[in-house]
């Protein structure tokens, strides 16, 4: 032992730690030296938590916080926020300029909008914050049952929970903080539990309390317990936990086994005992969450170079004017005597020392350079309204009014499970309009994730000749086929027409019987309706979908040797971790398990006659027929249970029958299996492996069954090591396990195969097919093997026959030397050749697909060669990889994302996901079956796969051009009206003047102009939903991004130059310098500046009804209403007394409306300031029109009704270049049978020639 | 079973308890108008566009060609030779005599009422300073209101408050005119020059001022102290800042109509001093119309404009009747 110890002392702290807990040594002197240890400091005094109050082992109590602020940290923390934006930051220095006399605007001016614009994102948070304030408190106050002392439990609020409190959790209650297992109900202390918030897995999972604490099992009992607990610190590991148990003297060991964690929930257990060990902020649960990245739309990032570009302008004009202000000051305003600008104090003996002091040092011709930088400060803040403002803050009201919209469409609203989408976070919504590429997880998402047992193989033998859905789809699509076909050879004869249906029966003998039977299903299919329902009422059991009468009917019992079949059933009824539940309407048992294929099994299990009826601490209990078919109830004692993981693929049980024989069942992957298998236990190896390939062709899952039996001895051997190394605490306890599994785990003997089928979702092949259409790439990445994900890429039309598939795999030769160069060089060379094929290949007929293996993914996405990867997977029409790990799946997003620089969509929903999810530019979890796992980390949650199309095509389509139009329109809206201010410089020697009333200014990004672009921000549609679905195609506009390139912006930029030069320059010349009145007076700077704004407000109005082409009340009222408004303002303004409205005093009723030049000035400048975008638009949708233009066109001249033929030409010129997706695959069909009905016809022809009757015929006289 | 009815009761709800319109705004299909447009529309547009402006164009510019206009430039002619060369010290000069005649001929018959006005170019106005340099309050209150700190430079003078303050009233504008045709005097009516709204509400009635250009540097007119602000309205005319650097201003209204070939003489006293930043005076007679003063640009615009649509309609239209023949 000291040997031992001196040995391992060297090797680190950690392992010290595990020596001294687990040698029987435990000496009391090592516990302070484990106290010192960092990690493993924690010391928990159970029952005792006021000893966890005070200092040294205060620890949190178990109130928990998500909020981002609190009272006092809000105003700081929420000010900085919005102040780390650049063009809030320049007001703010506006507006604390604005108090210093050189701001060209009174103080409350200058800040009144930027309170409003600020408060109003301030208010957002602030409501964000409260929400999760109410949630969090929601849960801090749930009560449940702590003890007080003397064995009395009463109800306190989660939030008052202390370290080291005992609680007592009932049935279905949540855990309120990370507990120790004390006890349970069940008397040999298990419990199950149900962690689907931890790691979304719906399947229960058991704990196990200490022996030592097994007795802990009711009130009385906890009255005198006292214990104490050392453990590891809190961290973030939800799988591992290190710690040990001082009661009554002894130490025990704790594992994972032992710990309850927050969030998630007591079942099937009546309640439990626990204490307290992590709370509140300390748990793992809370550690673990990590605020999702903050992820920015692509348009946003832009949007921030646009404003870059108009600051660039601001400063430009600013110079112009400081140097424009020096100079006219120097030369010219500097004679200018009615300024007093030069103080002649030598010929003025008695001046005022005061009028010193008033010298303007924004305007001193004797200090040029200072008045020069004087200016320049004032002429950025004048020209701020060259900045939106608001740009930043109407934009975020409408995201969220978007993203409400969202959720409210009823159209993507499950019925099945109540869910509706949800977009959880609003920044991304005009993201959704650029996705280029779709990175999808293939369980849960394309599919089910609902099993159902479809066929085995037992010894050799094949049972369940059924078709699977894939068959069906695909016959299906056979049926479509023939329509269409008819369709486009109208005229053709009869003949040609049976002939074709002979070819396809020929070709698919095998589904035609389901071809015909199915035509009904035909019909909703082109629904979009996949809800058919498998023929035959025996298959109503869900999960098993199984017609063979030699294993149903327990034929298989009259069998000469039926041991072996025995055996395959046991295996499928004891090899599992599954718990059942009584289903009070059939009679039969539900099942609960890990996963999805062991319920499956259980069901399977059932219906042949081998029920699961009880799981105990250490027993399964069966129900089996004997031999002679007689049911009876066995027992098996469980010994071991090796588990499942990713890494062994394989699971096993070792069991105790009745007899006291011992057998090893397992259950596992194919190759897994087959390394293991003893020599004589490879009877049936040949015939099963094919059997395995059929299914897997069929899109089925495949596992293998295999046994043994092993003497008491042996076992014997074998269970000490395995306890062994079950007892080890520490990073090598996996391993250890792992190892002692590999040693019991061969020699085994196979029994045959099961095969389970993956059941796609609803309508998944349709929206694959529209989303193809849209000119999406589809990536499938799945930790599934090849051939499955290959039958599912089919089924989803992914993948289809004539496409030319590129597999990127290791070689056997390259796998088995290990070595990593040659492997690169594999890989490498394999890409190398293919993307000379692809480059060689010109036609695109036959479009290529690539389906890559993880660990070929492995080496291909290492630095070197993930160039020469990417390259040649984005040429490829469809990538499936498969194989791939969580890590790889993020991995490929990311790199995906950063070769080709293209908007990503990941979608999935499982724990697995999380990563992808995260990378990619927009995630979505599907908030179906499994956890929460994916949704928590999602930009937006589905319930069905499905919905991504209309999320994608229409309200993608729609929120990308809705920011779009509104960004743009923003820019044109302050640079027309900022640069007016500009011009009215030049007239006024750049002295800084402003030629409008300060709080018209105010009112002009606030309330004149805001309501229009918000309302055409959220209800803006270029064409209406069906349309977008009808033309996909017109997606493409947000992939290419062709409404916001920087051609735009400049045109944009452009016209609202022009529109400020038109508004500018015709007032001026139209107002000055004779009367505007008929009784002679002429209009000074306030009522040049009145109607000049006027101008503005028209023009930029009506500027936003050109754009609009979707005109609800909401906008006409928005609309012509902020026009009115200015009306009102106007007037009201003038009402004030002079003390508030000085100049703008009675401004309107006694000057500006009597006059006739005042109205028709504006009917003219608006006109005159709109012609170009007019002239523009006409140009435009005359010449060059957009996909849209000409849709919209369609739709308004009523051609879509009238003129089918057009309408659907113009739907397949829409969809030209898709190669993937049903659509593309009908396409390709239709061109492959028609190429071989002209096969058949010149053979039938040729016959028909060459046969007598024609000979005869021909040889007639009359011809 | 259960949870299938439970969810199609809720969507039920959803589309049917919610009024039709809330309903409609949730499903993105309020009833719209989604204009689009067609060539038909476009050539209409314009079309229109063409028939209405071009006649208003010629409304306007009638109304404007009927305004008669005299504008006369007088501040290089009113120096006398002597000083030719140096203006600025002529106008500088107290003692010389700022007299000067001129002679402006009727070109066409003027309808009273005939508007008076001065008219500066090069002139500052808008100037920040000078816009700053004044104060409301004072104007209404007179000394009752002393934080007139916007008045600079011209506060005070000599410790004592200047009402009215600040430079726009400190330069105002002291050339005078007076108007004879023949030996007959023509009246110019210089009441309800100003605004009514200037003289009720921002110009006290109690208001008088007070050690008005009693400094040093005497920039332009003096105000008669006896006359309450409310009352000065000249000095209301001048405190309304021109927008541009070249303006006129109302002077006063003649009115008699004046006959064509008539010659009208105006006595006029050169005192303000333009010379010292090389801007220009000048007089100016003009009728009215509806639209105000002679301007031609108005009209001219609306013309130009509606010409121009309906050039750009026509042209659309045979270019989408080739295409459509074409087609």
């Amino acid at each position: 032992m000291t040997e031992q110890s001196k040995s391992n002392r060297k090797k680190g702290k950690v392992k010290w730690s595990k020596l001294y807990t687990f040698s029987c040594l435990k000496p009391n002197f090592d516990d302070q030296q484990l106290l010192g240890q960092p990690g493993f400091s924690r010391v928990v005094f159970c029952n005792k938590p006021e000893l966890h109050k005070a200092k040294p082992y205060k620890y949190p109590n178990n109130y928990i916080s998500t909020t981002k602020y609190n009272v006092v940290s809000f105003l700081p923390k929420a000010l900085f926020e919005q102040f780390r934006r650049v063009a809030n930051l320049y007001f703010l220095l506006a507006a604390i300029l604005s108090a210093t006399s050189l701001a060209p605007f009174t103080p409350t001016s200058m800040i009144a909008p930027l309170v409003f614009v600020v408060g109003l994102s301030m208010i957002k948070e602030a409501v964000e914050d409260w929400s999760r304030f109410l949630q969090d408190m929601k849960v801090n106050s749930r009560k449940v049952k702590v003890h007080a002392g003397n064995g009395i439990f009463v109800e306190r609020a989660w939030r008052t929970l202390l370290v080291g409190d005992v609680v007592k959790v009932t049935k279905d209650e949540y855990f309120p903080s990370d507990l120790l297992l004390l006890s349970s109900s069940y008397e040999d202390g298990v419990c199950y539990v149900e962690t689907m918030n931890l790691d979304g897995e719906t399947n229960l999972k058991v704990k196990r309390c200490l022996e030592a604490t097994l007795n802990l099992d009711e009130d009385s009992g906890l009255r005198t317990f006292s214990a104490t607990i050392r453990c590891e610190d809190p961290n973030t590991n939800l799988y591992t936990f290190v710690g040990n148990l001082e009661f009554e003297k002894d130490s025990s060991p704790l594992s994972p086994d032992q710990v309850l964690l927050r969030d998630s929930k007591l079942r099937n257990t009546d309640y439990i005992y626990g204490v307290v060990i992590f709370s509140g902020p300390d748990t793992k649960v809370v550690r673990n969450s990590t605020r999702s990245p903050s992820k920015r739309s692509r348009i946003e990032r832009k949007m921030d170079h646009v404003i870059y570009v108009l600051f660039s302008i601001l400063v430009l004009i600013s110079l112009v004017t400081s140097i424009g202000s020096a100079i006219f000051t120097d030369h010219d305003m500097v004679n200018a005597w009615y300024l007093r600008l030069k103080v002649e104090e030598s010929t003025d003996p008695s001046f005022d020392p005061k009028d010193k002091e008033s010298k303007d040092p924004s305007f001193d011709p004797t200090e040029p350079l200072v008045s020069c930088f004087y200016q320049f400060v004032r002429a950025l803040i004048l020209y701020g309204y060259l900045i939106p403002i608001s740009l930043y803050v109407s934009i975020e009201i409408v995201k969220v009014l978007q993203a409400m919209l969202i959720n409210k469409d009823l159209q993507m609203y499950d019925k099945l499970s109540c869910k509706s989408v949800e977009a959880r976070t609003s920044n991304l919504n005009e993201e959704l309009g650029q996705v280029e590429i779709i990175l999808s997880d293939k369980t849960g998402t394309l599919t089910c994730n609902q099993m159902e047992f479809r066929k085995c193989s037992i010894e050799g033998l094949s049972y369940g000749g059924d078709t699977t859905e894939i068959d069906l789809a695909a016959s299906r699509r056979m049926n479509i086929e023939i329509e269409r076909y008819r369709f486009s050879l109208d005229g053709s004869d009869s003949t040609s027409r049976s002939l074709e249906m002979f070819e396809i029966s020929a070709e698919n003998s095998s589904t035609d019987k389901v071809t015909l039977a199915n035509d009904q299903g035909m019909e909703n299919f082109g629904a979009g309706n996949l809800g058919y329902s498998v023929s035959g009422k025996e298959a109503n059991i869900k999960g098993f979908n199984f017609r063979d009468s030699r294993l149903l009917r327990k034929l298989w019992i009259h069998r000469s040797e039926i041991s072996n079949m025995m055996m395959f059933f046991r295996v499928m009824a004891l090899c599992h971790t599954g718990i059942p539940i009584e289903d009070s309407q059939t009679g039969k048992l539900k099942y609960e398990a890990e996963s999805p294929e062991e319920v499956c099994f259980l069901i399977a299990a059932q219906e042949f006659g081998f029920q699961f009826c009880r799981r105990t601490q250490s027993k399964l209990i069966i129900k089996e027929p004997n031999p002679s078919g007689v049911e009876v109830e066995r027992e098996y004692k469980l010994l071991n249970l090796l588990e499942f993981n990713s890494s062994r693929k394989r699971m096993s049980v070792i069991v105790r029958d009745e007899d006291g024989h011992i057998f090893l069942f397992c259950k596992g992957a194919d190759n897994i299996i087959f390394d293991r298998l003893a020599d004589g236990g490879r009877t049936y190896q040949q015939a099963t492996t094919m059997h395995l390939s059929n299914y897997a062709e069929d899109g089925l899952r495949t596992m293998l069954f295999a046994y043994k039996q092993i003497d008491v001895t042996e076992y014997e051997n074998w269970n000490l090591q395995f306890m062994k190394a079950k007892a080890t605490i520490g990073f090598e306890r996996e391993e250890l396990i792992e190892a002692a599994s590999e040693i019991i785990e061969k020699n085994l003997y196979l029994l045959g195969a099961v095969a389970v089928d993956d059941k796609l979702q609803d309508g998944v092949p349709e929206c694959i097919d529209k989303l193809a259409q849209a000119g999406m790439k589809i990536w499938l990445l799945t930790g599934d093997k090849k051939e499955t994900a290959v039958n599912i890429g089919f089924a989803c039309s992914l993948l289809r026959h004539d496409m030319q598939q590129i597999r990127i795999s290791l070689s056997k030769e390259a796998e088995s030397t290990n070595q990593v160069k040659a492997m690169k060089e594999d890989i490498l060379q394999q890409i190398e050749s293919s993307y000379q094929l692809t480059i060689k290949e010109e036609n695109r007929e036959h479009p290529f697909a690539m389906v890559i293996d993880g660990k070929a993914l492995q080496i291909a996405l290492a630095n070197d060669m993930r160039q020469k990867f990417l390259r040649l997977a984005v040429s490829c029409a469809a990538v499936i990889c498969c194989r791939v790990s969580p890590k790889q799946k993020a991995l490929i997003t990311r790199s995906v994302k950063e070769y080709t620089g293209k908007t990503t969509l990941a979608i999935g929903d499982g724990a697995n996901d999380v990563g992808m999810i995260q990378e990619a530019d927009i995630g979505i979890g599907i908030s179906g079956m499994e956890g929460m796992q994916a949704v928590m980390a999602s930009d937006f949650s589905l319930p069905q796969f499905r919905f991504l199309e209309r999320l994608l095509i229409v309200h993608g389509h729609w929120c990308y051009k809705r920011i779009s139009k509104m960004i743009l329109y923003f820019v044109y809206k302050n640079v027309a009206f900022g640069l007016t201010l500009f011009y009215y410089e030049i007239y006024t020697s750049f002295s800084g003047q402003v030629l409008y009333d300060d709080w018209y200014l105010v009112m002009f990004n606030v309330l004149l102009t805001s309501l229009p672009v918000i309302a055409l921000g959220v209800l803006e549609q270029d064409v209406s939903a069906d349309t977008c679905l009808q033309f996909p195609a017109l997606y493409q506009q947000g992939q290419r991004n062709m409404y916001f390139s920087w051609k735009r912006i400049i045109g944009w930029i452009t016209n609202g130059i022009f529109a400020s030069l038109a508004i500018f320059m015709l007032n001026i010349y139209i107002l000055s310098p004779t009367a505007f009145l008929k009784d002679g007076n002429v209009a000074d700077s306030a009522h040049i500046g009145a109607i000049m704004y006027t101008c503005v407000i028209w023009t930029v109005n009506c500027q936003i009804a050109l754009i609009v082409t979707n005109f609800t009340w909401i906008q006409h009222f928005f609309i012509w209403g902020s026009i009115l408004s200015w009306y009102i303002l106007i007037f009201l303004y003038g009402v004030l007394p002079p003390k508030y409205s000085y100049r703008q005093f009675q401004l309107f009723v006694e000057a500006i409306a009597p006059a006739p030049i005042y109205w028709t000035a504006t009917l003219l400048i608006v006109v005159v300031a709109l012609l170009p975008y007019f002239i523009h638009i006409v140009i435009q949708r005359s010449f060059y029109p957009m996909d849209d233009h000409v849709i919209q066109e369609m739709i308004y001249c009523m051609t879509d009704v009238t003129d089918s033929p057009a309408w659907l030409r113009e739907q397949e010129n829409s969809k030209k270049k898709t190669h993937i997706g049903f659509s593309a695959r009908v396409d390709a069909k239709i061109l492959h049978l028609k190429e071989q009905l002209h096969r058949k016809k010149t053979l039938i022809f040729k016959s028909f020639v060459n046969s007598p009757i024609y000979r005869t015929m021909t040889n007639s006289p009359l011809s | 079973m259960a949870s299938e009815e439970r969810s199609s009761l809720s969507a039920g709800v959803e589309s049917h308890r919610a009024p039709v319109p809330v309903h409609q705004f949730k499903q993105q299909n309020l009833p719209a108008c989604k204009p689009v447009l067609t060539p038909a529309w476009v050539i209409t547009t314009y079309f229109l566009i063409g028939v209405l402006f071009i006649p208003i164009g010629f409304i306007s510019l009638r109304a404007s060609m009927g305004v008669v206009e005299i504008v006369d430039r007088y501040d290089t002619e009113c120096v006398p030779n002597s000083y030719k060369s140096d203006k600025v010290a002529y106008v500088k000069d107290m003692s010389v005599s700022k007299n000067c005649t001129r002679y402006l001929k009727v070109k066409k018959r003027m309808k009273a009422p005939i508007y008076v006005y001065y008219e500066l170019d090069n002139y500052y106005q808008n100037h920040r300073r000078y816009v700053k340099s004044r104060n409301e309050q004072q104007l209404l209150h007179g000394l009752r209101y002393n934080s007139t700190s916007s008045c600079r430079p011209l506060e005070l003078n000599k410790g004592l408050p200047i009402v009215p303050c600040g430079l726009v009233a400190w330069s105002l504008f002291n050339d005078s005119y007076s108007f004879s045709r023949g030996a007959e005097k023509l009246n110019v009516n210089r009441k309800n020059i100003a605004w009514q709204s200037d003289r009720d509400h921002k110009f006290g009635k109690k208001v008088h001022p007070f050690n008005f250009q009693n400094g040093t540097l005497i920039g332009g007119g003096k105000l008669d102290s006896r006359i309450p602000l409310s009352d000065q309205e000249d000095l209301i005319v001048w405190m309304r800042t021109a927008a541009l650097p070249s303006f006129r201003k109302l002077y006063g209204r003649i009115e008699e109509d004046l006959d064509e070939d008539d010659v009208v003489i105006v006595n006029l006293l050169n005192n303000y001093n333009t010379y010292s930043f090389g801007g220009k005076k000048k007089i100016v007679l003009s009728t009215s119309s509806w639209l105000g003063g002679r301007n031609n640009f108005l009209g001219m615009t609306y013309i130009l404009v509606g010409a121009s649509s309906m050039f750009i309609a026509l042209v659309f239209l045979l270019l989408h009747k080739l295409s459509w023949a074409r087609q």
